[in-house]
């Protein structure tokens, strides 16, 4: 997300409190900090309880009640509160990284073993157990196809939703409207293949398919539209709501139709704003596996038709590629996974990149 | 505005698909590996054929599917490892050309089957042997051997140490230690548990009361979903016990237990010793139908009794016209000697030649 | 829930603005583009000069466009009846088939002659991972977020914010595999030693330990993490910089300032994001999968391996489900619909009830 807020920010000064009051020494943290890991280290191992894990944690303990009851008796109660509250913040921060950076460094360790031409240059077709190549070009022309199609569906219907909301509707019927998009925030995402199963692929799809059902990527575009939409909706509304009111009414005093207003002055001062929304529902669906798996059926080969039949993509690939008996499918399935997260990562950035430059050309 | 921007992103992922399907490659050149210029009488088709179901049988349709691709330019056949019930299910609404399935068809699935063969009737065609291995991980023992009730005692959790008493009695030699059994199980519903499941209650009636069934049904034990997280479970965990499909055990270089068959022997899993159990199954069906029932009580010398046979279910008539001939080829190269043969090293055994041939010729009669 | 929340494209001018962001019917503005975008009157073209516009095209065009966005709008509505309609058609017959209580049955055997099957333990399953993952998350993420606004040097911050914001990207399956593979062996230490020390604790309870509860719980918050602390972190910047600088003039030290002017701003985006990471914990489906034990008992003890949600059980059962079996899991994800509907309404009373509360304390 941006951050255009912050280069604004006035950082307060480090100590705002402590013009002419009392402070802890600069070493009385390191001390406090040595001295509680030494004790945490004493009572772990005489009382033999634990490893240095558990040292860690009550290392860090300690410290925290430590610098509180050294800061409380130098510096006076508000101080001493305002440095635990910084030290636990601190703490969260370094308890968080270490999962997610473990999960990010299994990533990248694991998805650049097959990081080759190969993997973006082949599909699965005729790829058997014992065959150690093979690649994901199915896979990601697939997921391309279905999240630019279910993007191509969403953003009109998201967009247009959400100027119903925020500029025409009144009652009962846009709060309903409202509530209901919410709810389908809520919907897992297998509901909405089973929908669309039910719904698209038994139904309607025999219509044009010589009475047979068949399976297509269109299908799946449909299931993670109906999952992108309530994002899409809900970014864009707030987004809507956020364009200051002097705008639209310069153009109103100017003449310009209500729509028009919307089109030209509204929808382009929200555009950055929409622009992220729409990035997080395209992440968002481009990491679903079972309504892919229910409606597009998968499949090994390269298939550039989303209308006909199955199709795969980059997260169902990873599932079918971690759960098979094949010692050379795990490194595919982590590749695969790395090269979603960086086709999420490259749009991503285009589009904040074209949403900045638009709003720094207005 | 936004039309512009939209094209431009549209524009960026059009050249990055452009950029990508120069270089696209469905591998279709033959390897020279595989069987090629073998079955002289392939039945090539034209078209695309959609099968899903087991994902038992996964890697085999996978070899055969490569094999026939290379052989017949210009097919493409999808078989999607979605599982037996959901291979059914899209048979049944018309999604699949033919399923795999863990097991025959169920007596009121038959007719709703049936109902897609116009003039026919659905088959259940035994193609892929799977032997079911019984792994374990316990630091020291090597060399477990099981015999039928004490297996059912573990999984029913009557047995709950390693150096029980019943373990010992079948493991004179070995050293047990005093650890915790922790039984792993299918959390997901599976032909492999209904399977192991249907042998613990033939073998071992008196110590295994829960019958069989794709879902498991004792109580305790520790569930793991799918074939591949059973087999990271028992690799990671020291005190585990489990089955799982012999390429999986494999694939993870677990331990596998002997087990005693009905012929008091201490029967190793070797594609062999599988294959000598289902020779001695008897047929249910009739006519084309090869619905099989395997003795797990087997007598028969060597013979390793935990088998999973897995079927096609394949219309007998009624297939559409542009289907059929890939249906008929892909099916007649899978019950092909040779085509049999390339499965060995899979993790499968070979159909027995008695058991073949029948399956051969059922599938030269599909019209 | 924006997935978005409130970002004014002029957020560094000035608080007002963008508190009137938060201004829920869209003030005055859109008050008074109700009127004027009511054109009817003969009169209210003439305004500005318009009056040589060839009125009856204006009014076409309007008329179209409003038509569109009602369309746009209606189509939400048709979309959730569909789905609601879709799933309760096939729901109903296997309730029907059931032989024991769908309340309080504990077991899932809807593929057995009689059909078995209840949605007591799957639905305390669902709820609990759920609560423990939020316990976890909510703190450090919200820790996370301050840090990145407020503590952190700014470069740090911005950059670790995209970093966050991309890992709400990784697919689900990716935090699911690691779970298994690399968190499950810590978590297995950790139970031992919670059992040994705290085993009078009925939630310690004995082994065989692994894939508990806990460790779905830590996997789940893991995953949630990355989500509520990029939308907290979004709200936490939005804080006028007035109200800080405020607080801080008053001698307040940092953490009396994020307490007293960033905290009560940002609340009702904070428990939008709680929310929107509570549905997703809610809605996971394929890392709880790989992770939980899977039983069917209501239990409290945290450690032992076992439990099951939901949506684990319908990603576990569907590919060996008969028909019965379907209906069963689909009515199982109406429950978990009904579960999602609930915390929908819950969080939305509350938002509105603090909204109302800071707009009339700011």
């Amino acid at each position: 997300m941006s951050s255009l807020v912050t280069s604004h920010r006035t950082r307060p000064p480090a100590q705002p409190a402590t013009l002419r009051a009392k402070r802890l020494p600069r070493y009385a943290a390191p001390v406090i900090a040595v001295a509680a890991l030494l004790v945490a280290a004493g009572v772990v191992y005489g009382l033999g309880i634990g490893g240095p894990v558990l040292v860690v944690v009550l290392g860090a303990l300690l410290y925290l009640a430590g610098l509180f009851t050294a800061a409380n008796a130098v510096e006076g109660r508000r101080a001493a509160r305002n440095r635990t509250w910084s030290a636990l913040i601190h703490s969260a921060f370094v308890l968080a990284v270490l999962p997610l950076a473990s999960v990010v460094w299994t990533l990248v360790s694991k998805g650049a073993e097959r990081l080759d031409g190969d993997f973006f240059g082949t599909s699965m077709n005729n790829i058997g157990a014992r065959d150690a190549n093979g690649g994901a070009y199915h896979a990601i022309i697939g997921t391309l196809e279905q999240v630019g199609i279910a993007t191509l569906i969403t953003v009109p219907l998201g967009v247009l939703c959400a100027i119903y909301i925020v500029e025409y509707g009144r009652g009962r019927f846009a709060f309903a409207i409202r509530f209901f998009v919410d709810v389908m925030t809520g919907i897992p995402s297998i509901v909405t293949g089973l929908f669309v199963l039910a719904f698209w692929v038994l139904i309607v799809s025999p219509w044009f398919n010589d009475g047979q059902p068949g399976f297509s990527g269109f299908a799946a575009a449909l299931a993670l539209s109906v999952l992108m939409l309530p994002t899409v909706v809900r970014s864009t509304e707030e987004m809507l709501r956020l364009v200051p009111a002097p705008l639209r009414e310069g153009a109103y005093a100017l003449g310009v139709p209500k729509w028009k207003t919307i089109l030209r002055v509204v929808l382009p001062t929200a555009l950055p704003g929409i622009v992220t929304g729409i990035m997080l529902a395209i992440a968002r669906a481009a990491g679903e596996t079972a309504p892919v798996l229910l409606v597009a059926g998968g499949g090994a080969a390269i298939n550039f038709n989303p209308f006909e039949n199955n199709q795969s993509s980059l997260a169902l690939f990873v599932y079918q590629q971690a759960g098979e008996a094949s010692k050379y499918s795990p490194a595919r399935a982590w590749t695969a996974a790395l090269t979603l997260v960086a086709l999420v990562l490259v749009l991503t950035i285009a589009a904040k990149l074209l949403a900045r430059r638009n709003r720094l050309g207005r | 505005m936004k039309l512009q921007r939209h094209g431009a992103i549209a524009c960026l992922a059009l050249t990055a698909v452009l950029g990508l399907s120069a270089c696209g490659s469905d591998n279709n050149e033959p390897t020279g590996t595989s069987a090629s210029g073998s079955a002289a009488a392939v039945d090539c088709g034209k078209g695309t054929l959609n099968a899903q179901g087991s994902s038992a049988q996964k890697n085999a349709m996978a070899e055969w599917i490569k094999a026939y691709q290379q052989e017949c330019a210009g097919t493409t056949i999808n078989y999607e490892p979605t599982g037996s019930g959901a291979g059914i299910q899209a048979f049944i609404a018309g999604t699949a050309d033919f399923a795999g399935s863990d097991s025959a068809l169920k007596p009121e699935e038959q007719p709703q089957a049936d109902a897609k063969c116009a003039g026919g009737q659905a088959l259940n065609l035994p193609m892929v042997i799977g032997p079911v291995a019984v792994v374990y991980n316990v630091s020291g023992v090597d060399n477990l051997q099981l015999k039928p009730a004490t297996l059912a005692k573990i999984f029913a959790g009557k047995v709950t140490k390693w150096d029980d008493a019943a373990i010992k009695a079948d493991n004179p030699d070995a050293k047990l230690p005093a650890t915790a059994i922790q039984a792993v199980h299918r959390s997901d519903e599976s032909g492999t548990t209904d399977n192991f499941t249907k042998y613990l209650t033939k073998t071992a009636e008196a110590d295994w009361t829960f019958g069989n069934a794709k879902a498991w049904k004792a109580p305790g034990g520790v569930g793991a979903a799918k074939s591949d997280g059973v087999a990271s479970k028992v690799k990671g965990t020291d005190g585990t016990i489990s089955y799982v499909e012999w390429s999986y055990a494999e694939n993870g270089g677990l331990k596998k237990a002997k087990v005693q068959n009905g012929a008091g022997e201490w029967a190793e899993l070797t594609a062999e010793s599988a294959g000598k159990t289902i020779a001695g199954a008897k047929f249910e069906g009739q006519g084309d139908d090869l619905k099989m029932s395997i003795d797990y009580n087997t007598k028969a010398a060597g013979a390793y009794p935990i088998v999973l046979a897995t079927y096609e279910i394949v219309c007998s008539k009624g297939l559409a016209a542009d289907k059929l001939p890939l249906v008929k080829g892909l099916l007649s190269h899978a019950a092909s000697a040779e085509g049999q043969a390339d499965l060995v090293e899979l993790g499968y055994a070979p159909l027995p030649d008695s058991v073949r041939t029948k399956v051969e010729a059922a599938v030269k009669n599909l019209s | 829930m924006g997935e978005t929340p409130h970002r004014s494209a002029h957020a560094g001018t000035g608080g007002t603005r963008v508190t009137s962001g938060h201004d829920w019917p869209a003030g005055a503005s859109a008050r008074f583009a109700e009127t004027s975008g009511n054109p009817r009157t003969p009169t209210g073209n003439g305004l500005g000069g318009g009056g040589g516009l060839p009125r009856a095209r204006a009014f076409g065009a309007e008329r179209a466009f409003r038509g569109l966005t009602v369309a746009a709008g209606a189509a939400v509505l048709v979309i959730i009846a569909a789905i609601a309609v879709f799933l309760i058609a096939k729901a109903v017959p296997a309730l029907q088939a059931n032989t024991e209580d769908f309340w309080t049955f504990e077991g899932w055997f809807p593929n057995d002659n009689p059909p078995k099957f209840g949605i007591g333990a799957l639905a305390f399953g669902t709820v609990l991972t759920a609560l423990l993952a939020l316990l976890v998350a909510v703190p450090v993420a919200l820790g996370i977020a301050l840090y990145l606004t407020h503590y952190a040097p700014r470069r740090i911050g911005t950059g670790l914010g995209f970093v966050i914001d991309l890992l709400a990207a990784v697919p689900s399956v990716v935090f699911g595999l690691w779970g298994r593979d690399y968190l499950v062996g810590p978590v297995t230490d950790l139970s031992t030693w919670l059992n040994r020390y705290f085993g009078w604790i009925p939630i310690f309870g004995d082994g065989p330990y692994g894939n508990s509860i806990l460790l779905g719980s830590l996997v789940l918050a893991i995953m949630v993490l990355p989500i509520i602390t990029s939308l907290s972190r979004e709200v936490f910047l939005q804080t006028p910089t007035a109200n800080e600088e405020a607080a801080l003039a008053l001698g307040a030290t940092r953490w009396e300032m994020l307490r007293t002017a960033v905290l009560p701003y940002g609340r009702p985006g904070i428990i939008a994001a709680v929310m929107l990471g509570l549905g997703r914990a809610l809605g996971e489906t394929i890392a709880l999968a790989l992770t939980l034990g899977s039983t069917y008992a209501i239990s409290f003890n945290v450690l032992t391996s076992g439990g099951n949600t939901i949506a684990a059980n319908i990603a576990n059962r569907f590919a060996e489900a008969n028909d019965t079996g379907r209906g069963a899991l689909i009515a199982s994800g109406l429950v978990l619909f009904a579960i999602t509907l609930i915390v929908n309404i819950t969080a939305r009373a509350i938002i509105y009830r603090r909204r109302e509360f800071t707009e009339s304390a700011a």
